[in-house]
C-alpha cells in the first residue's frame, strides 16, 4: 500500500542536482531552440569527456578526505610521452625519428602505466608520511608539468589514426570518446558501490580512525585511491591527444584538474569526506557543460560565463553544507 | 530552606524537524541548592538546558530567571546574565595554552589592540589557586590528559561568577581523587549560594551531592523531588518507567581452557609491563585509575599501537599483531572506548557500520542481500531501536550507536571481544542490556576483556579483575576476593606487584 505513495520532497531532495540539471536544460533550450540538436548534445559531450574522466577520479580523492591537484599535468605529461611513441617513422619532425610508430593498444596501456605509477608515488607518499594531500599533489603538478616540458620543448604532432581513434574516432557515427566517458562512469559507480574498496574510502572519509580499528588498511587503500585517480587522469590525457591531434607539454591538461574538481564538488561530493554518488558527480559535469556550451551558443561574454560557474560552484557548497548541517 | 526559586522553566516545547524532543517539561531550581537531573539518553535533559542557555532557543514556553521573565538568544546572553555551562563533549582548542583557552573570548585587554598576557595569566593563576587545582597555565591544552581538560573546563564555567552553573556529566571522564575535587568545589559554589544544575548517569554520585532531584521520561517531565525521599532503585523506575531488577546479571559458567596469553607486554611509556591469561568462557576485567594504561595495552594487543616489547600467545601459538586486519584475522575483537573517535562512520548508514568490519566475507561484486540480513538480524538481537537500517548512525543514540559497534564486533565471529567502556555515556536500559549480552557471550565460550572505570560494573561483572597501574599490572584478583578496598589498594600502588601479576 505504501509502495505507491510517493514521496516527492524525498525524491527531490535526494536528486536536486538533477532536477538543477533539467531545469538548466529547459532554460538553455528556450533561449537557444537549437541547444536541442543532435549535433550540439554530441559536442558537449565530447567536449565534457576529458575533464567529466578525470572527475570521476578526483571524486574518489575527495571522498576519502583528500584532494589531487596533480591530474592536470600528469595528463598532459601521459599525453606527450604517449604521442611521442606513435609518430609516423617517416616524419622528420619526430620526437623520436626512427622510432616508428608503435600500435595504440601497446601505448594505451604504456599510458596507463604511466598514471598508475605516478599516481603510486604521491598516493605512498600521502598514506605513509600523512602530509597534507593538498601539498603531495601541488608538488606532484610542479614535477610532472616539468617532466613534461624536459621529455620535449615543443608540441608533438602527427599521431598515427589509431591512437586517434579513441579520442575522435566514431563507431556508427557516434563518437567513441563518449563511449569512453560512459564506460569510465560505469567503472567508477561500480567501484564505489558494488566493491570492499568502494565501502572502505567511504569509511576511510568519514572517519580513518574508525575505518582502521575496524580492520581497513588506510594506507593501501589511499594508495589505490590516487592510483585510480591518476590512471583516469592518463586516459583523459591520452583522450585529449587524440582529439586535438597533438599534445603541448606546456598547455596539455592546463587547469584541468580544477574543472575535474569543481564538477565533482558541484556533484556533491563533501570535502569534508564521506560523502558522494557517482550519479551526482555526472550530473555535476553536465551542469557544467550545459553552462559552458549553452553561454557560447548565447554569445555570452567569457568573463561572464566564469562568474556564472564560479557561483554555481560555491552556491553548490553552501547548499549542500546546509543540507548535512540539518541532518546531524 | 529557601522558599524562592532562582529558575523556574514550565510548559517548554523544543521541536526539531520531525522531532518533539520535549513535550511540555518544567523545572524549579532554588539558589544555593543542586538539582540533579536524571533522566535516560533522548530524556531530553541535555535539550533542556540548551533550551535554558540559547543554544537551542524553546519554541514555546515560559523561563522566568531570578524573577523575570528571559529570552536568551545565545550563550553570551546567558553567561552575562549569570548562567554557565560545562558542557559533556569538550570543545578546547588543543594548540593554544591553557590561560587563553579559560579567557578565550574575553581576553583581558592592555588597551583596545593589544590582549593583556600578563593579566591573563595571574587571573589564571589566581583562580586555579583559589580552586586548589594543580594546571600550568602556560601548557598547551593538548598536553593535559582529558581529565585535567575537563577541570580546566570546570574552573572557566566557575570564573564567570555566576549564579546558576550547569554541569553535563562532568565527572565522564575525571579520576576518583578529581571527582573529590569537584565535590569540593560544588559545596563552596553552593556557600555563596550559587545553584547547580547537575546532568549525571551516576547513581552514587547523585546521591551524594544532591539536594533536589527531577527525572524526564521521552522528552516528558516525570516528578521532582527531595533527593533525601529518593533511593536507588525507586529512581530507576521512575526514569524507565518500569522496574530494572538486575544490573548484572552475572551467570557462573565454566571457564575453559586459555585463550590468550600475554608476557611482559610494552608499547612505549605508556604500556610498561603487562602480563595476564585469558580463558574461554571468563570476563576478565580491567581495573585501574584513569592513565593507567588499560586502554593502551588493549590498544597494542589489537594492532591499533605500536609494541616495543613482550610476547602474545593465542590458543598456543604465538602470534605478532601489527595492525587491526591482523588482528580480526586472529578472531579478536576490539570495541573502542572512544566511540565518536574510532568507533563510528557517523555518515554512514546502521547496514553499514556493521558490516565495516566484515566486508571480506561479502565477496566480489559485494553481496548487499547478505550484508542487510546480516544486519537486520544484529538490529534484532541486540533490539537497537533505528527507524531503519539505510538510517546515518550519527542520528541514533549513543546506547544504540554502541549497540550497532557491538553487532559490527559479532558479526566478525570473535574468539576473544575486548570491550573497552562498554556503557559509558549510554542509559540504564541499554547498560543493562549490554551486560546480559557480554554474560551470555561468555556463557557461549567467547573469552570477554573488559575495561571499566566503574566499580560495580567491573565487580559484577567479571570472573576475574587484573588491575593496572601506571603502566604495569599490578594485580590480580579472582571474584571470591573481590572488593573495592583490594582494587583500590593495587590501582595506586606505587610498586608493581610481579608476583601478583605473573600469577593467573
Amino acid at each position: 500500500m505504501n509502495s505507491k505513495s510517493f514521496d516527492f520532497k524525498k525524491f527531490a531532495s535526494q536528486n536536486f542536482i538533477w532536477l538543477v540539471l533539467i531545469a538548466l536544460v529547459i532554460i538553455m533550450g528556450i533561449a537557444q531552440p537549437s541547444f536541442f540538436s543532435v549535433n550540439n548534445l554530441i559536442t558537449l559531450l565530447s567536449g565534457e569527456a576529458v575533464k567529466g574522466i578525470m572527475a570521476f577520479g578526483v571524486m574518489f580523492a575527495i571522498l576519502s578526505k583528500g584532494i589531487d591537484l596533480t591530474i592536470g599535468a600528469s595528463a598532459g605529461l601521459v599525453a606527450c610521452i604517449t604521442a611521442s611513441l606513435v609518430q609516423p617513422a617517416d616524419y622528420a619532425n619526430a620526437l623520436h625519428p626512427g622510432l616508428g610508430t608503435l600500435p595504440a593498444p601497446v601505448v594505451l596501456v604504456i599510458g596507463l602505466l604511466i598514471g598508475a605509477a605516478i599516481g603510486a608515488v604521491y598516493g605512498a607518499l600521502i598514506a605513509y608520511t600523512k602530509i597534507p594531500p593538498f601539498i603531495a599533489t601541488l608538488g606532484a603538478q610542479l614535477i610532472c608539468r616539468a617532466s613534461a616540458k624536459i621529455y620535449t620543448n615543443r608540441p608533438v604532432s602527427n599521431l598515427s589514426e589509431s591512437f586517434r581513434f579513441l579520442g575522435s574516432g566514431k563507431i556508427g557515427g557516434f563518437p567513441v570518446i563518449i563511449l569512453v566517458f560512459i564506460v569510465m562512469f560505469i567503472i567508477s559507480a561500480f567501484l564505489l558501490t558494488q566493491t570492499r574498496f568502494g565501502k572502505n574510502v567511504y569509511a576511510i572519509g568519514g572517519n580513518d580512525q574508525a575505518a582502521r580499528v575496524a580492520g581497513i588498511n588506510v594506507e593501501k587503500n589511499l594508495i589505490l585511491v590516487y592510483v585510480f585517480c591518476s590512471v583516469c587522469a592518463a586516459l583523459a590525457g591520452m583522450l585529449l591527444a587524440g582529439r586535438s591531434g597533438s599534445a603541448d607539454p606546456a598547455n596539455s591538461g592546463l587547469n584541468y584538474e580544477l574543472d575535474a574538481i569543481a564538477a565533482a564538488t558541484v556533484g556533491g561530493t563533501s570535502h569534508t569526506g564521506g560523502i558522494c554518488r557517482a550519479s551526482g558527480v555526472l550530473a555535476g559535469i553536465l551542469i557544467l557543460g550545459v553552462i559552458n556550451n549553452g553561454l557560447v551558443m548565447l554569445k555570452v561574454d567569457d568573463n561572464m560565463t566564469n562568474i556564472v560557474k564560479g557561483l554555481i560552484i560555491v552556491g553548490s557548497v553552501v547548499l549542500d553544507m546546509r543540507k548535512n548541517a540539518k541532518k546531524a | 530552606m529557601s522558599q524562592e526559586y532562582i529558575l523556574e522553566m514550565t510548559d517548554i516545547v523544543k521541536e526539531f524537524p520531525g522531532v518533539r524532543a520535549l513535550k511540555g517539561v518544567q523545572l524549579k531550581v532554588r539558589p544555593g541548592t543542586v538539582h540533579t537531573l536524571m533522566g535516560e539518553n533522548g530524556a531530553g535533559k541535555s535539550t533542556l538546558m540548551k533550551c535554558l542557555i540559547g543554544i537551542h532557543p524553546p519554541t514555546s514556553g515560559k523561563i522566568v530567571y531570578d524573577g523575570r521573565e528571559v529570552h536568551f538568544k545565545s550563550t553570551l546572553e546567558a553567561i552575562k546574565a549569570g548562567i554557565s555551562m560545562i558542557h559533556q563533549e569538550l570543545s578546547p582548542v588543543p594548540e593554544r595554552s591553557v590561560a587563553e583557552n579559560l579567557w578565550l573570548g574575553r581576553v583581558p585587554m592592555k588597551n583596545p589592540f593589544m590582549v593583556d598576557h600578563k593579566k591573563m595569566r595571574e587571573d589564571s593563576i589566581a583562580l586555579f589557586e583559589k580552586l586548589g587545582l594543580d594546571v600550568d597555565p602556560d601548557a598547551k591544552m593538548k598536553e593535559l590528559s582529558v581529565a585535567k581538560m575537563q577541570m580546566v573546563e570546570i574552573a572557566k564555567a566557575v570564573s564567570y561568577d555566576s549564579r546558576i552553573v550547569i554541569m553535563d556529566e562532568p565527572t565522564s571522564a575525571l579520576t576518583d581523587v578529581e571527582v573529590e575535587h569537584l565535590f569540593r568545589i560544588i559545596a563552596e559554589l553552593k556557600e555563596k549560594n550559587v545553584a547547580i544544575i547537575y546532568i549525571s548517569h551516576k547513581m552514587d554520585e547523585i546521591f551524594r551531592i544532591s539536594d533536589d532531584i527531577s527525572v524526564f521520561r521521552d522528552g516528558e517531565y516525570v516528578t521532582t523531588d527531595l533527593a533525601s525521599n529518593l533511593d536507588h532503585d525507586k529512581l530507576i523506575t521512575l526514569m524507565v518507567g518500569r522496574e530494572v531488577t538486575d544490573m548484572f546479571p552475572k551467570v557462573e559458567c565454566p571457564i575453559g581452557e586459555t585463550v590468550l596469553k600475554v608476557e611482559h607486554l610494552s608499547a612505549g611509556r605508556a604500556v610498561k609491563d603487562v602480563s595476564f591469561e585469558l580463558h574461554k568462557g571468563e570476563i576478565l576485567g580491567f581495573a585501574g585509575l584513569v592513565g593507567a594504561g588499560r586502554t593502551e595495552t588493549v590498544e597494542t594487543l589489537f594492532g591499533i599501537r605500536h609494541k616495543t616489547g613482550g610476547r602474545v600467545w593465542k590458543d598456543g601459538k604465538e602470534i605478532d599483531i601489527r595492525s587491526p586486519e591482523q588482528a580480526i584475522a586472529h578472531k579478536i575483537a576490539l570495541l573502542t572506548e572512544d566511540r565518536r573517535g574510532n568507533g563510528i562512520v557517523g555518515l554512514l548508514s546502521i547496514k553499514e557500520n556493521t558490516a565495516l568490519a566484515s566486508l571480506k566475507r561479502y565477496g566480489f561484486p559485494l553481496n548487499h542481500k547478505k550484508m542487510i540480513s546480516d544486519t537486520e538480524e544484529y538490529v534484532e538481537k541486540l533490539r537497537t531501536k533505528t527507524p531503519s537500517i539505510d538510517t546515518p548512525i550519527q542520528n541514533l543514540s549513543g546506547g544504540n550507536q554502541q549497540k550497532v559497534l557491538v553487532g559490527r564486533w559479532l558479526l566478525t565471529d570473535p574468539d576473544i571481544l575486548i570491550v573497552d567502556e562498554p556503557t559509558r555515556g549510554i542509559d540504564v536500559g541499554a547498560k543493562s542490556e549490554i551486560h546480559a549480552l557480554l554474560t551470555q557471550l561468555a556463557g557461549e565460550g567467547k573469552a570477554i576483556i573488559m575495561i571499566s572505570s566503574e566499580m560495580p560494573e567491573v565487580m559484577g561483572m567479571s570472573d576475574r579483575i587484573v588491575i593496572m597501574h601506571e603502566g604495569y599490572t599490578t594485580g590480580v584478583i579472582d571474584r571470591s576476593d573481590f572488593s573495592s578496598e583490594l582494587i583500590l589498594k593495587y590501582a595506586t600502588s606505587e610498586t608493581s606487584d610481579q608476583a601478583a601479576a605473573g600469577k593467573s
